[in-house]
């Protein structure tokens, strides 16, 4: 903050000088790299197609324009699959993620030294998968179907909710543990006095927040053929049948709608 | 029947919280630790039940060293000992009568506990208890729905049905106004009168300690520089425990968010 005597003033700016050039040389560099990078770009892109894309948008638009109504039909076993493989996938998850959840929370942990660097690592190497990889990996393990669909949810689903449920273990109010301790307590009943009923709301929060996430995850999860509505909709886009197609993603916009209403739903009730 | 034996906590800082603490409480007396923020009164209660762990010295309850117990009698201990907290550490999303009967945690197996199956004994204790502080009407109310000194009185109940030798009391009144303060502090000198019960009640407000207990300690930093009775805290005296910059610990916090009426 730098500050000039004037004429008996004090004037102050911001920067000084040199700060100022240092700056503006910066906003210099950035805007010569975005310039070059773009001229990369735009010599390795086929201008013809990118022209071309409002015309092609239009003609699928048009083809896929009315959706083949009668195909929902056969669209209700795919749907009931894709639900199903989200919520007994996040059912799987919750299940494995308290146990890792209350063995990373700096406060409940047996160890900091051993034990909770292999909870993280359990939630870290979970969640930087995505659960396409995950479906593919186990279909080649397991074979294709609705199974390893389940499996791909829940393994990708571990991670989130441990973290989100060891972070809620870590902020509870340590008086209530203690004066659960007081009484005579054991570790357990210290546990399922003091601890659980504090980070019971965040549970629920987080199991149906992860449901919600789920059903999207799920969707996508039949294009490597891991079963549900995903099935379908790769062998629609395979035949090019886009009538069928926009169905689909009707469907699945319908689906994705229900479930943010019933997880919103159950989140205000808690909160 | 409680001693205490040259107690020391060293903070891993390096702090010392207690220095060398020697204290004798003999059966049914009720004493006041008075002393500044920071002397070293809640870390003295905690080291006799051990939330805290002492670095040295010995607790002795009824000649038992607390500190060498290991976990599973140092479980059957804590039974004998009643806690309550400042800011009443009731379990906010349980019901009264859950936080009452967690009291009886010590005693029962864990799935009884679980399953809320307490021994119809316990939960007739629970409801005299509850009538006795006048709050049988809100037994299946939630924790969090009362306020402070209904709170407070939950907090009681559940170190009582413990059945504990003692009292440990951790600023009872730092949160509540003064008016419930001293019907709280009544209600505990009362009830550990009916009982034959021991406490020592941890409280900030010297003119409140002073009119309901017989025995005043006063520590500072970490160190017992008075103990005697109450009419002995001369002006002189309480500059030696608080020095004369802190005067204003002694006196009484008033808290506007708690409602005299509530209380009632």
């Amino acid at each position: 903050m730098p500050v000039l005597e004037q004429n008996d003033t004090q004037i102050w700016r911001r920067r000084t000088t040199g700060q100022s050039l240092v700056r503006w040389f910066g906003w210099l560099l950035g805007v010569a790299v975005f310039v070059y990078c773009w001229q990369f770009i735009s010599e390795s892109t086929t201008w013809f197609f990118v022209w071309d894309a409002p015309r092609i948008a239009n003609d699928i638009w048009t083809r896929a324009t009315p959706p083949k109504w009668d195909y929902i039909t056969q669209l209700g076993r795919p749907i009931w699959d894709t639900l199903n493989i989200a919520t007994l996938g996040t059912i799987i998850a919750l299940c494995m993620a308290v146990p890792v959840a209350f063995l990373a929370a700096r406060n409940t942990t047996p160890s900091t030294l051993f034990i909770r660097p292999i909870a993280l690592l359990i939630i870290v190497s979970t969640r930087s998968i995505n659960s396409l990889i995950w479906a593919l990996l186990l279909i080649a393990i397991i074979g294709p179907g609705v199974f390893a669909g389940v499996i791909a949810i829940a393994i990708r689903s571990i991670g989130f909710c441990a973290k989100l449920l060891y972070e809620a273990i870590e902020e509870i109010d340590h008086t209530q543990v203690e004066a659960i301790t007081a009484t005579g307590a054991s570790r357990w009943q210290v546990m399922a006095y003091g601890i659980v009923p504090q980070i019971l709301p965040a549970f629920a929060g987080i199991a149906v927040f992860r449901w919600d996430i789920n059903i999207r995850e799920s969707t996508v999860l039949g294009l490597v053929g891991a079963g549900g509505i995903g099935l379908q909709l790769s062998a629609s886009l395979n035949v090019l049948a886009w009538p069928q197609v926009s169905l689909i993603l009707i469907v699945i916009l319908v689906a994705v709608l229900i479930s943010e209403w019933v997880s919103a739903k159950v989140r205000g009730a808690i909160i | 029947m409680l001693r205490l034996q040259k107690l020391t906590k060293t903070y891993k800082t390096g702090d010392q919280a207690l220095k060398a603490i020697d204290l004798e409480v003999p059966k049914g007396q009720v004493l006041a630790l008075i002393g500044p923020s920071g002397a070293g009164k809640s870390t003295m209660i905690r080291c006799i039940n051990r939330l805290v762990e002492p670095t040295s010295g010995g607790v002795l309850l009824d000649d038992v060293d607390l500190t060498k117990l290991g976990s599973g009698a140092l479980r059957k201990a804590r039974r004998e000992m009643g806690m309550i907290f400042q800011e009443y550490a009731l379990v906010e999303r349980l019901t009264v009568m859950e936080n009452v009967l967690s009291g009886r945690l010590g005693y029962v197996g864990f799935w009884r506990s679980f399953l809320r199956r307490y021994p119809q004994s316990d939960v007739d204790e629970a409801f005299r208890l509850l009538d006795r502080v006048g709050l049988l009407h809100m037994a299946d109310k939630r924790a969090d729905e009362l306020s402070g000194g209904q709170r407070q009185r939950v907090g009681i109940c559940r170190a009582l049905i413990q059945n504990p030798k003692l009292l440990l009391v951790d600023e009872p009144t730092a949160s509540l106004d003064p008016k419930t303060s001293r019907q709280i502090m009544r209600l505990i000198t009362e009830l550990c009168q009916e009982r034959g019960l021991a406490a020592i009640i941890n409280i900030h407000d010297v003119a409140l300690a002073q009119m309901f207990v017989p025995r005043v300690v006063g520590l500072r930093f970490g160190e017992i520089v008075y103990d005697g009775l109450p009419t002995g805290l001369t002006p002189e005296k309480l500059t030696e425990i608080y020095g004369e910059e802190d005067w204003e610990a002694t006196i009484e916090k008033v808290d506007e968010d708690e409602d005299v009426e509530a209380a009632e």
